[in-house]
């Protein structure tokens, strides 16, 4: 398995909110940079959530888990690219906005839906702890650790997602086949 | 079995599948703007890939900061400027033809009904106003978009809200679209289509079904799509006379394209709106809504008419004929873009820049600058704007401001009482 693939694990950041939109992962000011570097020190900065603070809450994070309609509102890529820049390459969520899950994928980052119950058996489980995750791409499995309790959950991921993660993005991809 | 509007289009554009959902369609239009572009084509260059695939497709604008504000935005429109120059894109609109690309590429004729639109831009979705799938995309798509006209869509489902009634005096498409938004919510329409329909949508001119189209993302929808009828084909007919030898033969091929009376929805929704009442939002989300009779005392530092949702000719007139004779409150700032130079002009023309400058508003050129607080009226923490844009997400407008969401009628009453209003001639209750 080759890095690019390799990299979908680490601490999780738990963002206990439905609706976390594109202005608030990277607010629109910021759009006038043209580098994807430019963006890493202001990931999350208009986060409404009790609890977060952008200057220490991200500290040593790899992994967002969060609940529905993550990333709604405008099309900007630069919501990916500043957790990318971050070096956070998974969001597991109830659900994405089609346009913020579609940049993920297009990116070669991974976007991957659980159910309800799922997410909320992680929030009842993990949250406010340290907890970290490794992905199995290949069995399609999550297995969230800490401490000693283990949780293991499937996952589904479409084959164009799939194919994507693997290509490293859509780019090369479609210039190769249309 | 029947098709929605989408699936005629995606029938007619696709080129191939991926896996068992995905369709890999056609494209009739790239649409592009100096935000989201330049890191597109950068990429290309730097992949050795600086191609379009058909520069008459593309249409391109710089409409977020215009004119620059610094060096960073000059840099961006400099390479859209160089790019458009390489690749003999012809229309691209700089300084002095530039305006919201939303309501710029409908006023040239850029879509057709049936058409595939994308764009670096959610409110692409506008464009669905002329039973186009015209859907808001990241960079990445955008950049295929523009060397190969292809994109990825996941076969979409489609919701279809019928409007019943009659609007009452003060309610506008404006306040219809932020209802429904509150009724379904930001994640209601999410991965589908919203189709448009009835009585209420019939009436509406293209103005005010682009306005409403333009929300659609706001819920999460894909496109919103309003059925063509004459209203279409009297708007583009002066781009498509030569094409059909009279309107009539427009609409009969345009009709094609309408959903199937036994189409398959994943939701049908029937709204009536006679007794809808002017409404604004509150909170940071577009489907907190509420009457704003309910919340009247709010007052606003600043009242902003423009945009892609609201900065049209017919929003001008809505707002200029409540100012007329009148001037905004002491302390409030109020500040119009008309979207675009024609729109300018025209407004010009009917005096409507002498009622707002009248009245005390400051007017700029067209530009997106405050919808998203990059330029021309961003807030100060803690301020407050009555405004005809379409988000009100925290820091949407400033670091720190609140946004209230209206129609350019209330956007122009909130701005003669200070605090929240809607337009005098709204007297409540039921018009039955």
């Amino acid at each position: 398995m080759s890095n690019k693939t390799d990299r979908f694990k680490g601490n999780i950041l738990f963002l206990d909110r439905d609706d976390i939109n594109t202005d608030e992962i990277i607010p629109a000011k910021y759009l006038t940079e043209n580098s994807k570097a430019a963006l890493k020190p202001y990931l999350l900065e208009d986060l409404k959530l009790e609890g977060f603070d952008p200057a220490t809450s991200l500290e040593n994070r790899q992994v967002v888990v969060t609940r529905n309609n993550f990333g709604c509102g405008s099309s900007r890529e630069h919501a990916p690219w500043a957790l990318e820049i971050n070096e956070i390459y998974l969001v597991i969520a109830e659900g994405f906005s089609r346009i913020y899950r579609q940049n993920m994928y297009n990116c070669g980052m991974m976007a991957v839906e659980l159910p309800k119950e799922d997410i909320d058996s992680l929030f009842e489980t993990f949250k406010g702890k340290e907890c970290s995750v490794v992905t199995d791409l290949e069995a399609q499995s999550f297995t969230f650790t800490s401490g000693d309790t283990t949780l293991t959950i499937p996952f589904k991921l479409s084959e164009f997602d799939k194919t994507l993660v693997e290509a490293g993005g859509w780019v090369e991809f479609a210039d190769a086949n249309y | 079995m029947g098709k929605t509007v989408a699936e005629k289009i995606f029938d007619a554009h696709l080129i191939d599948r991926q896996g068992a959902d995905i369709s890999i369609l056609s494209l009739d239009r790239v649409f592009c703007h100096e935000i989201t572009t330049p890191i597109a084509i950068n990429d290309l260059v730097a992949r050795g890939k600086d191609r379009v695939f058909d520069p008459d497709k593309i249409k391109a604008v710089i409409d977020h900061v215009t004119p620059a504000k610094d060096s960073k935005t000059a840099e961006q429109g400099k390479i859209m400027r160089d790019w458009a120059k390489r690749h003999n894109i012809k229309d691209f609109f700089d300084i002095g033809a530039n305006g919201v690309c939303h309501a710029l590429f409908p006023e040239k004729g850029f879509v057709r009904p049936g058409f595939t639109v994308i764009m670096g831009d959610s409110h692409t979705c506008t464009h669905g106003a002329f039973c186009a799938f015209a859907a808001g995309v990241g960079t990445t798509d955008l950049e295929v978009g523009i060397l190969k006209g292809v994109c990825s869509f996941k076969t979409p489902e489609t919701l279809k809200i019928e409007f019943t009634g009659t609007l009452q005096e003060g309610v506008f498409a404006k306040d219809v679209i932020l209802a429904i938004i509150g009724k379904i919510g930001v994640n209601g329409a999410t991965n589908k289509v919203i189709e448009f329909t009835g009585p209420v949508i019939d009436r509406f001119s293209m103005e005010e079904r682009m306005t409403l189209s333009n929300m659609a993302i706001e819920a999460g929808g894909t496109t919103g799509i309003c059925y063509p009828d004459m209203t279409t084909v009297e708007y583009l007919w002066d781009f498509i006379k030569d094409d059909y030898e009279s309107k009539e033969a427009a609409l009969a091929d345009y009709s094609k394209w309408i959903a199937d009376e036994d189409a398959v929805y994943a939701d049908e929704i029937t709204f009536d709106v006679t007794t809808l009442a002017p409404v604004a939002t509150f909170g940071y989300k577009p489907d907190q809504v509420r009457a704003i009779a309910d919340f009247e005392e709010t007052a606003v530092d600043q009242v902003y008419i423009g945009s892609c949702t609201n900065g049209r000719i017919e929003d001008l007139r809505e707002a200029a004929k409540i100012l007329e004779g009148h001037t905004i409150a002491p302390g409030i700032r109020g500040v119009l873009s008309p979207a675009t130079p024609d729109i300018f002009k025209q407004a010009l023309k009917e005096g409507l820049i002498d009622i707002f400058m009248d009245a005390g508003f400051c007017v700029t050129n067209p530009t997106c600058g405050a919808c998203l607080g990059m330029s021309n009226g961003v807030l100060a923490n803690d301020e407050i704007c009555a405004s005809t844009t379409n988000r009100n997400f925290n820091g949407r407008m400033g670091k720190g401001g609140m946004v209230h969401l209206m129609s350019p009628a209330s956007a122009a009453a909130t701005a003669i009482k200070g605090t929240l209003a809607h337009s005098p001639a709204y007297k409540g209750g039921s018009n039955e």
